[in-house]
């Protein structure tokens, strides 16, 4: 497994190209190409605010400053987690032939899906940037420096589930049913539309069993409270899980590599 | 020394694991619910396509594997290639190795044809700038130029085929897996491909070639692995395992014709149990056509295939080789017999034997009679036999029927079987038409040509 693990670094050049063809396909034919990559977040944004905001209002307090900026900290890094799920847990059978054809680490593709969806993050954070500019947003540069380890935490623990739900999926496609579910219940259960502070004291045990509640927590106080940041630790102790979920995905992985060129 | 080869496999069994359908229903749900994710994920069943397989290539050898359909070639062309992995043996290969399996696996239809390039290139082990160095003669080879910058989706099949070829082949690799690609592409391109091989076995490089085109195996192999059913029937000078495997192939039609016969001398034989029998013991005892216990004949039945009034039967025909031994496969050239067991109820003095010959297309390619022939009848009585010899069956390749007769002179028939009998012949020469006469070649000395036989 660690034999493996090293391989991969071998394969680097390979895993650039294909989520660079990844990128280039996929608005390869459409007009505005790689805008989408912007005009997507952005849309999701204004069908958020505008349901929580005129919609349904709810009891929303304006000291806790524009609804919009903070929902946007929280959706960006969540549409990515959850794309890269849902493609990562069909991966492995539409690159059938790759795997079947062509001697080829099968664990690219789940990573190649994972950091495609990154990249579309990227390129989402202009236009958060942009937003945290207008709200005039209580940037500190000390909290900037958390924002990459959030990143890598989030990559480690996506890459994880994706290498799990891309290795069972292959035996089992019902995966792909049940995960499309299994993310909006998730959405719902991660504090992005609402605050923590919002939720019920007895919810709030449950949304701290979610590493992905961590993640939000800390893209919003890097990004939207003012300083400092007080949930490293729990940053920390998710990125410690992260890794193990990580490791334990791929030695999943591992274990069930030689099904794949038969299974798929 | 096993270091030395550039392929090595040894002791090499690939056992494919089958599921049964209890597995197939199971979901991921029912697997957690009763525990038995793992043991799910085990095989109930098993198809062992490779058995204990063992070859080793040296550098700069060109490998042919033969073998009918389901013999284990491909997997075998799997396990060198490392896509899979053997389920005990090893399989060891040395240096860097391409793989022409499925041409333009990796391609990816919604991009250009240079992007594609570059990205398989990066797949089958090459760095940018060994493709950039070589991107022009990809694209010459692949014939592409115009429409290297069009995405792959709009390419017709065969500047697909040409791209994936011109890419795996421009690798440069040590050892070269090539599984059937030869058959799709045009006659100029599957020479141009055929030169470029040649030209890897000109730089010592290695290729192992999977086909069932055995002419391609015994012009261009070093050496040659037969496989059937997952074993290794022979190995060695590509010559000698290709006949062996031809071989095989005639004594399995045989068994196949010698099957279709036994059905069609069913269909027409008497409907009780004692004919039906009496012809399936004509398997065991091929050549002794005296026995022949007879159910009674209905005299007016005219079932497809068969007619006549049967006062005098034809019991049985059999094609004799050589050795006097039935058989349904012959080679070009050999010396043939046909023999029709007859039998006359009652004595009778007027009657004609003929038979005719018919190729797949149902044209007559030879037809004759006693009659014909000026021998005229004089008495037939109780059981005997009527050999017709061919001292040379110079037919071309190819499934031909019989037909066997015995009637009147006035065509009153006793016993028409009408194309009831099949037989197969079989050459290496493959000459066309319906006939051929004996022939040789010469020439003046100006026009020279060398003979390929061995």
């Amino acid at each position: 497994m660690l034999h493996n693990l090293r391989q991969l670094l071998r394969y680097r050049g390979l895993i650039q190209s294909l989520v660079a063809r990844e990128l280039k396909a996929r608005y390869r034919g459409s007009v505005l190409g790689f805008f989408w990559s912007f005009i997507n977040p952005l849309l999701l944004l204004l069908i958020y605010t505008f349901v929580f905001a005129v919609v349904m209002p709810g009891q929303r307090k304006s000291e806790d400053g524009p609804y919009a900026l903070f929902m946007f900290c929280g959706i960006l890094p969540w549409t990515w987690f959850s794309s890269s799920l849902s493609e990562a847990a069909n991966v492995l059978i539409s690159g059938g032939n790759l795997i079947k054809k062509v001697l080829f680490p099968a664990e690219i593709l789940p990573i190649v899906t994972v950091l495609a969806n990154m990249i579309h993050f990227f390129l989402g954070l202009p236009i958060l940037a942009l937003f945290l500019i207008y709200y005039r947003a209580p940037l500190s540069f000390g909290e900037l420096l958390w924002f990459p380890v959030i990143v890598l935490v989030q990559f480690v623990l996506t890459t994880g589930l994706a290498l799990i739900l891309a290795a069972l999926t292959v035996h089992f496609r019902d995966i792909r049913d049940i995960l499309s579910n299994v993310l909006t219940f998730w959405f719902f259960a991660t504090p992005i539309i609402y605050q923590m502070k919002d939720a019920p004291a007895s919810g709030r045990q449950f949304l701290n069993l979610n590493p992905f509640t961590h993640l939000a927590i800390s893209y919003q106080e890097v990004l939207f409270y003012p300083g400092p940041f007080g949930h490293w630790k729990w940053l920390l102790g998710t990125g410690a899980g992260s890794l193990v979920l990580f490791l334990a995905g791929y030695f999943l992985f591992d274990r069930l590599r030689d099904s794949f060129a038969e299974e798929v | 020394m096993s270091a030395m080869n550039a392929i090595e496999v040894r002791n090499v069994s690939k056992v494919y694991r089958r599921y049964s359908r209890r597995r197939q229903f199971a979901t991921l749900k029912s697997a957690l619910l009763s525990g038995s994710l793992i043991s799910d994920l085990k095989a109930d069943e098993t198809f062992q396509a490779l058995n204990d397989v063992s070859f080793s290539v040296p550098p700069g050898r060109t490998y042919g594997i033969i073998g009918p359909n389901g013999s284990g070639k491909s997997t075998m062309l799997k396990l060198v290639a490392g896509i899979t992995r053997p389920t005990s043996g090893t399989v060891t290969v040395n240096g860097r190795i391409s793989a022409l399996i499925e041409l333009g696996a990796g391609f990816h239809p919604e991009i250009s044809g240079r992007e594609n390039v570059f990205i398989n290139g990066i797949m089958l082990g090459l760095s940018k700038k060994e493709i950039q160095k070589r991107f022009d003669e990809i694209v010459e080879f692949a014939e592409l130029k115009d429409f290297i910058d069009a995405p792959v989706k709009t390419y017709s099949s065969g500047m697909y085929m040409r791209l994936g070829f011109a890419v795996a082949i421009h690798v440069d690799p040590d050892v070269l897996l090539v599984d059937e690609v030869l058959a799709v592409g045009d006659e100029g391109f599957t020479h141009k491909c055929l030169d470029k091989f040649a030209e890897f076995r000109r730089r010592g490089r290695t290729i192992l070639l999977v086909t069932h085109s055995l002419g391609l195996v015994e012009r261009f192999c070093d050496d040659a692995l037969w496989l059937d059913k997952g074993q290794v029937k022979g190995t060695g000078d590509p010559r000698r395992v290709v006949g062996a495997y031809v071989t095989d192939v005639e004594r399995g039609e045989e068994a196949m014709l010698a099957a279709a016969d036994q059905r069609a001398k069913e269909a027409v034989s008497a409907p009780d149990g004692a004919g039906a029998e009496a012809v399936a013991g004509q398997e065991e005892k091929p050549a002794d056509p005296v026995q022949e216990p007879e159910g009674p004949p209905d005299m007016f039945q005219a079932t497809e295939g068969r007619w006549g009034s049967r006062e005098v039967e034809i019991t049985k025909v059999e094609l004799l080789d050589e050795s006097g031994a039935a058989a349904h496969v012959f080679q070009s050239g050999e010396r043939v017999t046909m023999r029709l067991s007859v039998k006359a109820k009652e004595p009778v003095t007027d009657f004609v034997f003929g038979v005719g010959l018919f190729n797949a297309d149902g044209v007559c390619c030879y037809g004759t009679n006693t009659e014909v022939e000026q021998l005229f009848a004089e008495s037939l009585t109780g059981e005997g036999y009527v050999d017709l010899m061919i001292d040379s069956l110079d037919l071309v390749e190819g499934t031909y029927k019989l037909d066997a007769a015995v009637h009147k002179r006035d065509g009153y028939p006793y016993d028409y079987h009408r194309l009831l009998y099949t037989f197969r012949v079989k050459s290496r020469t493959k000459d066309v038409g319906i006939f051929r006469p004996p022939h040789r070649w010469a020439f003046s000395q100006n026009v020279k040509l060398k003979s390929n036989v061995a």
